[in-house]
């Protein structure tokens, strides 16, 4: 088994910890892990992207190979059209709804969903709204795992308990909401 | 040891403590802050206890520090991106002939691709120029097993011995195996002055050793675990023709370094004829096993990530080569980053298949200055108060600020290296240019302009000198500067500027008008002057506050 994601979107959106959760959970299952991460200048607000391999076997480079996503996973709509290139021919783009718009030209926005969708296995996801109906409006990323964890090879459980633990150093509070967001995201 | 996930540059912190390690010292840079991230953490929660791990005001003082900590006997750990070791180069260079006596590792993170740097230099160069070993790790693994590896050839040839990470692995996490840590070295001071005092007449005889530690250094990679031999048959013999490096008959030889290795073996089980991967993880470069592979192949392709520093060995002056492709013939890109899907196309290999989609033009989203940020505000008033002028010459400085060249901006006119903002800016000035301004941050003035500061009083040159001061190192993630903005005004008092041309502003809007008549003061001004602009950048307020909202809690919410 070998599952390669694109997560993506602008710097300061949360596309580390959606990464760290899924990358933990596949750990706790016994799966080899890399995820890259953007430090630095690059993410001062631009577009941000980050690689993440779960294999069952040896990876042999931290960088997935365009062709060879299984899924993008993008906080962001004009983000998630910005890889497409790395996606396989089945390969399943989850992206969040809302945009974020900080460049003057932005794109229109229906235009973006439209070919968002026209992808074949495609997911638009609100989770602006999911996250707020859960209680917890700032959980938008938490949505996002869990949106994409109905396709990922990983147990529902793995994930929920990677989730707690990447937020039990800030207490139950802050924990429960984020569980609450993920399980809205599964739903959404 | 359990295993843990560790970013690339993590895993070298890691292995420098469980080397022994007593110091740590270096400058934040992208990508190579998070190795002193690690140990400055490790040593404050008490993991380290006998560790020394500190930001230097630049890259040359940590090295520096570093060889006190040597000279004493103890390991140490220098820690610098690529164009720092431009910064550190006289002591580096120096370094390499001196008694080494604690091991002394210099961890150096390129930036091929150039993510957040000005350009993409190659450090092989330097260990080669040094001549000294250099390990390059391709996993975050083998960035722990070299580091410890380091060390200890580090002690057994005494000299520096040289990590070479780049961005993809500095910044790229995945779980390692630690081993056993070791004790640090007694405090033992090198028993002899000959070793480590480089007069002239010391130094030819120290020189002469490191050509003598050359043998034994060639022998030391040629039977090094890193430099590995791999024979390949995909097609389990059957040999059909493809295009590129797939083309041709016989056997392929590929070399390969750093991360080259990696998108190398992504893609080797679609090659359709037989190979010998020679992968080069140590220098110097293991001649016996490039001679073989060179005699033993019918097309030789080189793939390095950085600079073709090996590929030019090979080539030669005279040599036939014309069985040798790389980056000298264009068969792998000359600049920027590898990665799986060029280093295929390197390989003569078609495209993977993908999604047939077409987005369209998309626009690009560079990154940009956080909304609110205090640089906004000092730009603003230096562009209002530059257009009202005939002319005028505004240089600038490496930091979060460069991206004012862009729009809505477009203040600085030049970046080119730390400090170099106030040096060129003299220069323009004692050219004859009218109206100049150095626009540098407070952390970059600490780091290299000082020096330039003492030339401009000490030539009364005509120049005004803009300290955009945020507290903090931004750029790389909110690293404290190494005095307190406070003190700002007294250093460059000390320097020389006379009192009346220190002048502290906010850079708030509300300042905007008082601001640019302060700054057209300034210009009017005919000897150097320092207008420090002050508001902390909004990320540090932000980490502060949430550093002290963690610390109130852990103490029970007393505060």
């Amino acid at each position: 088994m070998k599952y390669d994601i694109i997560l993506c979107g602008v710097g300061g959106q949360g596309v580390l910890s959606v990464a760290a959760a899924i990358a933990a959970a596949a750990a706790s299952e016994g799966l080899e892990v890399r995820q890259s991460e953007v430090h630095g200048m690059a993410q001062r607000g631009g577009a941000v992207m980050s690689h993440l391999r779960l294999s069952d076997e040896v990876i042999p480079g931290d960088l997935v190979p365009q062709g060879g996503a299984d899924m993008i996973l993008s906080m962001e709509p004009l983000e998630a059209l910005r890889y497409t290139a790395y996606l396989k021919p089945e390969g399943t783009c989850v992206t969040a709804s809302a945009p974020f718009v900080n460049i003057p030209n932005y794109p229109d926005l229906d235009e973006l969903l439209a070919k968002v969708e026209s992808i074949p296995s495609s997911r638009v996801v609100d989770a602006e709204k999911a996250a707020k109906d859960a209680g917890n409006r700032r959980g938008v990323n938490m949505v996002m795992v869990g949106a994409a964890s109905t396709h990922l090879p990983l147990p529902e459980k793995a994930l929920e308990s990677a989730i707690s633990d990447l937020f039990a150093r800030k207490g139950e509070d802050v924990v429960n909401p984020n569980i609450a967001a993920f399980r809205a995201g599964r739903e959404a | 040891m359990s295993d843990r996930a560790l970013l690339g540059d993590e895993a070298v912190a890691l292995g420098a403590m469980h080397a022994g390690i007593s110091s740590a010292y270096g400058y934040p840079g992208t990508p190579s802050t998070e190795i002193m991230e690690f140990l400055m953490a490790a040593a404050e929660r008490g993991e380290a206890a006998s560790l020394t791990a500190q930001w230097s005001s630049n890259e040359k003082t940590a090295m520096e520090e570093a060889l006190g900590a040597s000279l004493c006997g103890k390991r140490a750990l220098v820690t610098m991106k690529h164009v720092g070791l431009n910064v550190a180069a006289d002591p580096f260079m120096n370094a390499a002939l001196l008694d080494i006596n604690g091991g002394l590792v210099v961890a150096v993170a390129d930036d091929p691709g150039m993510h957040s740097s000005q350009n993409e230099q190659d450090s092989r160069y330097y260990a080669d120029f040094a001549m000294i070993p250099c390990l390059e790790p391709t996993s975050q693994q083998e960035a722990y097993d070299m580091t410890r590896t380091a060390f200890e050839m580090s002690e057994a040839l005494s000299v520096p011995v040289m990590i070479r990470l780049v961005t993809r692995l500095s910044h790229s996490r995945a779980a390692i195996k630690a081993k056993e840590p070791r004790n640090s070295n007694p405090l033992s001071k090198a028993s002899d002055r000959k070793g480590w005092a480089l007069i002239p007449a010391w130094a030819r005889i120290r020189y002469s050793e490191l050509i003598g530690k050359q043998e034994k250094m060639a022998a030391m990679s040629e039977n090094s675990p890193f430099n590995t031999v791999v024979q390949g048959d995909p097609d389990g013999g059957s040999q059909k023709s493809g295009g590129g490096g797939n083309t041709g008959k016989g056997k392929l030889g590929v070399i390969t370094t750093g991360l080259a290795k990696n998108y190398f073996n992504e893609n080797a089980a679609d090659l359709n004829r037989p190979y010998v991967h020679l992968h080069i993880g140590q220098s110097p470069w293991p001649e016996k096993k490039i001679a073989d592979i060179l005699a033993s192949t019918d097309g030789l392709l080189v793939m390095e990530e950085g600079m073709p520093l090996v590929e030019r060995y090979i080539r030669g002056i005279g040599r036939d080569c014309s069985k040798i492709s790389g980056k000298m013939d264009g068969t792998v890109p000359r600049s920027g980053e590898l990665n799986p899907n060029n280093v295929r196309a390197s390989m003569g290999l078609p495209p993977r298949p993908a999604l047939d989609f077409n987005p369209g033009a998309l626009p690009p989203r560079p990154p940009q200055l956080c909304r609110g940020c205090p640089h906004e505000d000092s730009f603003q008033f230096i562009k209002e108060t530059a257009a009202r002028l005939d002319s005028s010459v505004v240089t600038s400085d490496i930091g979060c600020y460069a991206l004012g060249v862009l729009p809505p901006y477009e203040v600085p006119e030049t970046v080119v290296c730390m400090g170099a903002s106030i040096s060129m800016a003299k220069g323009a000035a004692e050219a004859g240019h009218p109206n100049v301004m150095a626009v540098i941050g407070d952390s970059t003035f600490y780091h290299s302009g000082l020096t330039g500061l003492v030339d401009c009083v000490a030539d009364k040159a005509a120049v005004t000198i803009i300290i955009v001061d945020n507290s903090t190192v931004a750029m790389t993630g909110g690293q404290k500067t190494m005095l307190p903005s406070a003190r700002l005004p007294e250093v460059v008092a000390g320097l020389g500027i006379e009192k009346e041309h220190i002048r502290v502003v906010n850079a708030l809007k509300k300042d905007h008008e008082k601001n640019m008549g302060i700054l057209m003061e300034e210009l009017a001004y005919s000897g150097p002057s320092v207008i420090i602009s002050v508001r902390e950048c909004l990320e540090a307020i932000r980490k502060r506050k949430s550093a002290e909202k963690a610390e109130g809690s852990a103490e029970g919410g007393e505060r």
